[in-house]
């Protein structure tokens, strides 16, 4: 035999003939592949968000088995303590607490994460820039605000005054972290923090090593050194660790999800291809009388099935890059302070989509095609 | 006429089940779409259970800057002497970490004999009450806590701590029950002043402070006036505080992640459409199968209505299938999934308004993918469907 496979074009054209179906099954399955990229998109958003909020050089220490940094007290003595290890480059004993206020527009209220710190302390943070105004100057009731937070919080952006701690705190600059943690939080000097919220202890000492693999000796003394309660935690880790809950939360809420819609996308698709096979009955003894196998019907009818999903996937794609323009804010629950996030689309996520809604348009099209592929050449030419 | 009737509901029914395997694959779908419409929404309805739970003579009292900073035990006794209060109860977020992360479950330190008169919907034996409050280190759990990690009265619970740091370890002394359905049943209670004699040996400086208090009010509509006379009292000291109603106290938890509860919103309205795209593909393409017959009955004479009503009384009968089956296996769907997640959602409860908006987004399915095919049928040429083949 020459012929050996039934043109691409067949198939094509034949969701084109059909173009309600098409569009409709097609339809369905896009809505799926847009919810199950959008879901992977804020994963990777929140964990993109948190993994560049750490430093690879950078260490967190809190006082052992504390969640989060507001959680944390390291002790002033303790504080020093860690200061005077000779592996620390750079060190900053840094505040952390939350604020109630309101976003703006609306009444509803939420936890403004609030940082403490030293001019060291900003210099440990390299990816933070200064988009608005200046810095705080050290000593004084000034406070920056981080990107998100300033938009989105009433009485936070630029030359505004916000009260908290019985004080009157004025916003002199607004600073931008390429999307990371710290663009939710508001910066200001940690002594005149620590005498407004009457506090005693810091939260955390952030620190920078002066050789990173240091690290592990490092983590091993101050652990068990008696005289400290402290965990010690490359700052990486630490951010990935409060995003895990959330992160969790969303990967399998929105997985079983999209499984679950899943199944009514394939079942879409396999309507719609049972009815093409019914329908081309006629056809296919025809094809097959002309000498095309069996395996060539399959797999035609698998094709067409393949780029029905191909359709979804692209019109699905297409809707959910849009949502690279929407900010998630939300609170988050480690530590318990609003966190934004974006959207964010990677190539990973681009060949995920096309698997998943490769693996909906194969499961919907196999049934069919083997139906079509079983078709008798006599019965089938008759049918017509 | 009778007759008519009775003929168009066997006519449906016969066209409904002519293409079995596609009719039992569209129902298929709605069941799908219908269930996890409504466990969507179960859960979103899950957010708001404090809320829900919230009596109106319960005003909680919190430190002004934010919950995380707590406020002085004296204020207790100057909130008691206030006009219009009638009792008031300490209570301390705990926040200990129980074997693993993961196994969470709420842990308040509160006054125990004032806070069971003030929740009458935590339902405690009698007994177990006596030996929870002679016991200092005892503690109180909700049944669902309790069958979830399979705690038994007299079991030792030990719990490390986050926010209060050491390992401690409690005695359960009862199990309570809730009230209602809705009331979250999956906390644990302990001595208040079992926490702060801990506290002023391991860490003195944070001992007599309290996370918040709830102020239980004698008439309720003096709410607003009596949380304006507790701020009022604090004004200008070293811990201001912010007073408001339980149910105010609760939503401000609910708008802080009020994005997510906006998330599976939408996603629960996008599993309709998907299904609508589905059935009214079913739809269209039965319609285009029985032009010819269409074009028949009208040629017999029967209106372009008769006609479009057998389309949309095949798409709602098979709407209507989906929709109830759906509806069916939500109850049962929703209990599973309440014991897979144990204490993540105190209350998973299906709603009578979450049943209302499946069968309506059931039948809205139904009409809209009617809607072209049944146009096309009810307009057919009879000339041009006649010839129409398939």
């Amino acid at each position: 035999m020459k012929v050996k496979a039934i043109p691409v074009a067949y198939s094509l054209r034949n969701l084109w003939t059909r173009k309600l179906t098409t569009a409709l099954t097609a339809g369905g399955m896009a809505l799926v592949v847009f919810v199950f990229a959008a879901v992977l998109m804020l994963d990777a958003g929140l964990r993109q968000a948190l993994v560049s909020t750490g430093q690879a050089d950078n260490i967190v220490v809190t006082r052992r088995s504390a969640g989060s940094e507001v959680q944390s007290g390291v002790e002033r003595t303790q504080a020093a303590l860690v200061e005077a290890q000779p592996e620390v480059a750079v060190a900053s004993k840094e505040t952390v607490v939350l604020i109630a206020q309101p976003k703006r527009g609306t009444r509803a209220v939420s936890n403004i994460t609030v940082r403490g710190l030293s001019p060291a302390g900003i210099g440990l943070r390299p990816q933070v820039r200064l988009s608005a105004g200046r810095m705080f100057r050290p000593g004084s009731t000034e406070i920056v605000a981080g990107r998100s937070i300033a938009e989105r919080f009433a009485g936070v952006g630029l030359g505004e005054r916000l009260r908290f701690a019985a004080r009157d705190w004025l916003v002199v600059g607004v600073f931008d972290s390429g999307g990371s943690g710290f663009d939710s939080e508001i910066w200001g000097d940690v002594d005149q923090m620590m005498q407004s919220f009457r506090r005693q202890a810091y939260s955390s000492v952030i620190a920078r090593l002066a050789d990173s693999t240091g690290f592990d000796r490092l983590k091993q003394r101050l652990e068990s050194d008696p005289r400290l309660t402290v965990d010690v935690k490359r700052e990486r880790q630490f951010y990935e660790e409060q995003s895990a809950a959330l992160s969790g939360f969303i990967s399998i809420l929105g997985l079983t999800l999209s499984v679950i819609f899943s199944i009514g996308a394939m079942i879409g698709a396999m309507i719609t291809m049972y009815a093409a096979v019914a329908g081309r009955t006629g056809e296919i003894g025809a094809l097959r009388a002309l000498g095309f196998r069996r395996r060539a019907i399959l797999v035609a009818f698998l094709a067409e099935a393949l780029l029905l999903a191909a359709l979804g996937w692209a019109f699905g794609l297409a809707l959910a890059s849009l949502m690279q323009l929407v900010q998630i804010s939300t609170m988050n629950w480690q530590s318990f302070g609003e966190l934004a996030f974006s959207f964010t689309l990677t190539p990973k996520i681009v060949l995920q989509s096309l698997a998943f809604a490769a693996a909906m348009g194969f499961a919907g099209g196999v049934l069919p095609a083997l139906r079509a592929a079983r078709l008798s050449i006599v019965d089938a030419l008759r049918a017509a | 006429m009778q007759l008519l009737k009775r003929q168009f509901f066997i006519l449906i029914a016969r066209n409904a089940l002519r293409h079995r395997l596609r009719t039992g694959l569209t129902v298929l779908g709605l069941v799908i779409a219908v269930l996890s419409f409504g466990l969507l929404q179960t859960v979103v309805g899950a957010w708001y259970a404090g809320a829900n739970a919230a009596a109106p003579d319960r005003l909680v009292t919190r430190n002004a800057i934010s919950l995380v900073f707590p406020m002085p035990l004296h204020y207790r006794d100057k909130i008691r002497a206030l006009d219009g209060v009638k009792r008031v109860g300490a209570a301390s977020w705990f926040g200990g970490i129980y074997q693993d992360p993961k196994k969470f479950f709420p842990q308040f330190a509160v006054d125990a004999a004032q806070y069971f008169e003030m929740y009458p919907e935590y339902r405690l034996a009698d007994d177990d009450k006596r030996a929870f409050l002679r016991d200092r280190r005892g503690a109180v759990v909700g049944r669902k806590l309790a069958e979830t990690y399979g705690f038994k009265v007299g079991d030792t619970l030990p719990l490390r701590g986050t926010i209060f740091p050491g390992d401690w370890s409690f005695t359960v002394r009862a199990i309570y029950d809730g009230a209602e359905a809705r009331t979250d049943t999956s906390q644990l209670f302990f001595h208040w002043d079992y926490l702060n004699e801990t506290l002023k040996r391991r860490s003195p400086r944070r001992a007599d402070q309290v996370g918040v208090f709830v102020v239980q009010i004698a008439e309720p509509a003096r709410s607003a006036e009596v949380s304006q006379a507790i701020d009022a009292q604090f004004r200008n000291s070293a811990a201001e505080t912010l007073t408001e109603t339980e149910k105010a106290f609760q939503l401000g938890f609910v708008a802080m992640t009020e994005s997510i509860v906006v998330g599976i919103r939408v996603v629960s309205f996008v599993v309709v459409f998907i299904i609508l795209a589905v059935m009214a593909n079913t739809m269209a393409m039965t319609a285009r199968e029985r032009l010819a017959e269409y074009a028949t009955l009208k040629a017999l004479g029967f209106a372009p209505g008769y006609v479009a009503a057998l389309v949309f009384g095949e798409s709602l009968a098979i709407a209507a299938a989906g929709g109830v089956i759906g509806i069916g296996c939500t109850f049962p769907v929703a209990a599973w999934f309440g014991t897979q997640t144990g204490t993540l959602f105190p209350v998973l409860e299906v709603s009578p308004a979450t049943v209302v908006m499946q069968l309506a987004c059931a039948l809205a399915v139904g009409i809209a993918a009617a809607v072209l095919p049944g146009r096309r049928a009810a307009r057919v040429r009879i000339v041009e469907g006649l010839r129409a083949i398939g």
